[in-house]
């Protein structure tokens, strides 16, 4: 087979000129629809990670022209993925950022990620549902905000992604109400799951295999999981059922057009409040794509500030911004661990890093001095990682450090994903410095409060507990780390309260989207990319029933029904 | 605080053990081959840092991972200097943090004014005792001289120079053995996932009294 050796997927697009990698064979490309820049699509998509890369799918699949900009490189996993932590530091954003607040951010590694198909090419693949009450916490619960969407429809596109992606999950889920049969097995054990069920059983508490994206069967061209333990660093067997092989390949098939290496810098909107396409830069140069309709799908920190770099004399706080709020209400989830020391060997370095999982504190409400729940999994560090949380976390340099590292076979590590409480003084706002691209940085806000406190405390105490019940020694708390972003351009039923309304839809421009993590009102205990897709494909639902309807933009009407007369022809 | 000024007592846990010898096996695609042989490859002259700024991240790493003496060490400065050379950035800065390359710059020069205020000497030739007074006083954010500027020392102690010095060491297959990590594993992953368990292609741990035994079995891992 012909491998272009110069063929840079960091320095040069892949995707051009009628083709796009093919990302199940070494060097190999599939067709590729493309668009010119001044052909009006009926959607620009930024961004294809598990918001963007999933609408793109669905939309492409019920007829609609999609043109999706991605700022990172289209990678061939089988080629380009080490099996080495430092190099696959290029799967993640490292633009420039500054963060502040009382507890700044840590962006760049396992919240962010510049690839075709996001950071669900580096995630965990841990893929959970919301417990339904957290739709209408508000209401239910006492705290955060009410979504505008009941559960019942989510459980439904829950399971469609479930499908879509193959996830392999227990037979059983232990909480919650009864969810359909996950497509596939449940992973096997590795040593550190067991350390996190001995400690729940002993605590008498519910645990259960987590629910991954990572195949435990063959799958088309991917065959099942070897458990070698880099997921987080990318996966280079293809068994990670991430956007990048799951949704894109989808959206190519369907006529879908995907554009790397093509950062957004602004959104046009003309006089009449209608969004007319997305100024990109690519190849070194700024081009304009004209669309019809445009999505915003640039995770939480990217997002408000695309739209807060796209402002305007008419629109002066950036677009869809009437009720102030975009950029605020930025949360992140409290990712605190307890780590400590068995006698047995673990070699937590074996397989998917957390392949048990309970979430007996997201469903118990009895006994919390605090709102909102966590769940907590067992771990895999790799080295780095790990040594770096040592000397970070645990203070540790010198021969302490180098001598520590060599117990690494043997720790076992329990950690949460936790909810925290939506604050609109956390934020995201832009910074008068500018990036390569002469767009201004963004610039992070985050304090928690004494609620993110509580629960981090309790989780702690609790974890420290079943660590010690699991025969740990040796115990130590990691107390100040946080993973994924959620907010900054949330939803809901009012338009001075909320940036876009259930559908996605922006408030004020009625041509303009929003589809990721941003629009969360609340984040929950669990890893968002199940929800970010599951809300995807709703939106795909609610944009497609638009359109037959007539709903969309007046463009938009005509395009549909020039769809209808090509497809008959 | 504990004391930083001994020599580290690593244990030989893995005695024979060569994450090196699956180089060519079933364990590592070409380009995970590709990448280790480069870093494998990284010559002592720097690319980034000067001659001066150099040899004074050679001193603070020595202090932030000591070295054993029983193998030749790893050539953590050239590392850190690599990843400026290549601008690998974080992701993110604190407020008040320089972008990294001049965070590093800023901090050495930082450091340096330290060392002559406090012993009217470079830091490189200060005592290991000193030098690591020096690294724990920025630690504690206690340095203030003006060549820091608005960037903390504890900030650059914690979030640049730590940071960096300890992820170049680990990134290097001679920290692999010391630690016993099973290392690249692409395609072949790993079968034997329960605890006490380990596939011919691990690294076998010594039993306190038998490490010829476990030197043994590190022979044929490949």
């Amino acid at each position: 087979m012909f491998v272009d050796i110069s063929d840079d997927p960091q320095a040069t697009p892949r995707a051009m000129a009628g083709r796009a990698p093919d990302v199940f064979r070494p060097g190999g490309w599939v067709p590729m629809r493309c668009h010119r820049d001044d052909e009006p699509v009926d959607f620009v998509i930024v961004g294809t990670g598990a918001g963007g890369g999933t609408l793109a799918c669905k939309l492409a699949e019920y007829g609609f022209s999609v043109v999706a900009l991605d700022a990172g490189p289209y990678f061939r996993p089988l080629e380009d993925f080490a099996s080495d932590e430092a190099e696959q530091t290029k799967l993640y954003w490292t633009d420039d950022r500054i963060t502040d607040g009382a507890n700044p951010l840590q962006l760049g590694s396992n919240n962010s990620g510049k690839a075709v198909g996001g950071s669900t090419v580096h995630f965990a693949m841990v893929s959970l549902r919301l417990r339904p009450e957290w739709f209408k916490s508000r209401t239910l619960l006492g705290y955060g905000a009410d979504w505008p969407i009941d559960w019942r429809e989510m459980w439904t596109y829950y399971e469609e992604v479930e499908q879509a992606l193959k996830i392999s999950g227990p037979i059983t889920y232990p909480w919650g109400p009864k969810r359909p049969r996950y497509p596939y097995r449940a992973h096997p054990l590795n040593a550190a799951a067991r350390v996190l069920a001995r400690g729940c059983e002993a605590l008498g508490i519910s645990w259960t295999e987590t629910p991954l994206a990572t195949l435990s069967a063959p799958r088309g061209l991917a065959h099942p999981c070897v458990y070698r333990g880099f997921c987080v660093a990318g996966c280079s067997t293809n068994a990670k059922q991430s956007a990048l092989v799951t949704w894109i390949p989808r959206a190519l098939a369907a006529g879908a057009e995907i554009r790397d290496l093509a950062m957004a810098g602004r959104i046009e909107v003309d006089d009449d409040d209608r969004v007319t396409g997305v100024h990109y830069h690519r190849e070194g140069r700024w081009r304009f794509q004209r669309a019809r309709n445009v999505v915003v799908a640039g995770y939480a920190i990217e997002t408000p500030r695309l739209l807060l770099n796209s402002a305007t004399d008419r629109h002066r706080d950036g677009l869809a911004n009437s009720s102030g709020l975009v950029g605020k209400y930025l949360m992140t989830q409290s990712n605190q661990a307890v780590w400590g020391l068995m006698d047995d060997e673990i070699r937590s370095y074996k397989g998917p890093p957390s392949l048990a999982i309970t979430e007996h504190w997201n469903y118990e409400d009895n006994g919390k001095d605090f709102f909102g729940g966590y769940a907590y999994m067992s771990q895999g560090p790799l080295p780095q990682l790990w040594a770096n949380t040592l000397a970070q976390a645990r203070g540790l340099w010198g021969a302490r450090l180098v001598e520590e590292m060599t117990n690494y076979n043997h720790v076992a590590g329990l950690k949460i994903v936790g909810e925290m409480l939506p604050q609109e003084r956390n934020c995201v706002t832009l910074a008068d410095e500018v990036d390569q691209y002469g767009l201004r940085i963004p610039r992070v806000t985050y304090s928690w409060c004494d609620n993110d406190r509580r629960l981090i405390d309790h989780s702690l105490a609790f974890m420290t507990r079943a660590l010690q019940a699991a025969g740990a020694k040796d115990i130590w708390a990691q107390e100040d780390d946080t993973c994924h972003l959620n907010g900054t351009a949330r939803m809901g039923d009012d338009p001075r309260s909320s940036v876009v309304d259930a559908d996605c839809r922006s408030w004020d421009i009625p041509n303009l989207w929003i589809c990721d993590g941003s629009v969360f009102p609340t984040v929950g205990g669990v890893n968002p990319s199940l929800t970010i897709q599951a809300i995807a494909c709703r939106t795909a639902d609610r944009i497609h029933a638009m359109a037959r309807r007539g709903e969309l933009t007046g463009s938009s009407r005509r395009a549909a029904q020039t769809r209808t007369a090509s497809q008959m022809a | 605080m504990h004391d930083r000024s001994r020599p580290p007592a690593i244990p030989d846990r893995y005695p024979g053990y060569d994450v090196l010898t699956k180089r060519s096996g079933p364990s590592w695609n070409d380009k995970t081959r590709e990448v280790i042989a480069e870093r494998l490859s990284v010559t002592a002259t720097p690319l980034f840092l000067s001659a001066g700024e150099f040899q004074l991240v050679r001193a603070v790493a020595a202090r932030i991972v000591p070295q054993p003496s029983t193998r030749p060490p790893i050539p953590v400065a050239a590392l850190v200097d690599r990843k400026l050379h290549a601008d690998i950035a974080d992701g993110y800065r604190t407020d008040g943090m320089p972008r990294h390359r001049e965070a590093w710059r800023r901090g050495l020069r930082a450091l340096e004014a330290e060392a002559l205020t406090a012993f009217h000497r470079p830091f490189t030739e200060l005592s290991e005792g000193m030098q690591d007074q020096l690294l724990q006083r920025a630690e504690a954010g206690e340095l203030k001289a003006a060549d820091w500027g608005d960037m903390r020392s504890d900030d650059f102690f914690k979030r640049r120079l730590l940071r960096d010095v300890v992820l170049a060491y680990y990134s290097h297959p001679a920290a692999w053995n010391e630690i016993g990590w099973g290392g690249p594993a692409s395609p072949r992953g790993y079968v034997r996932l329960d605890a006490n368990e380990r596939d011919p292609w691990e690294a076998a741990e010594a039993e306190p009294g038998h490490e010829a035994d476990a030197a043994r079995t590190n022979r044929h891992v490949r």
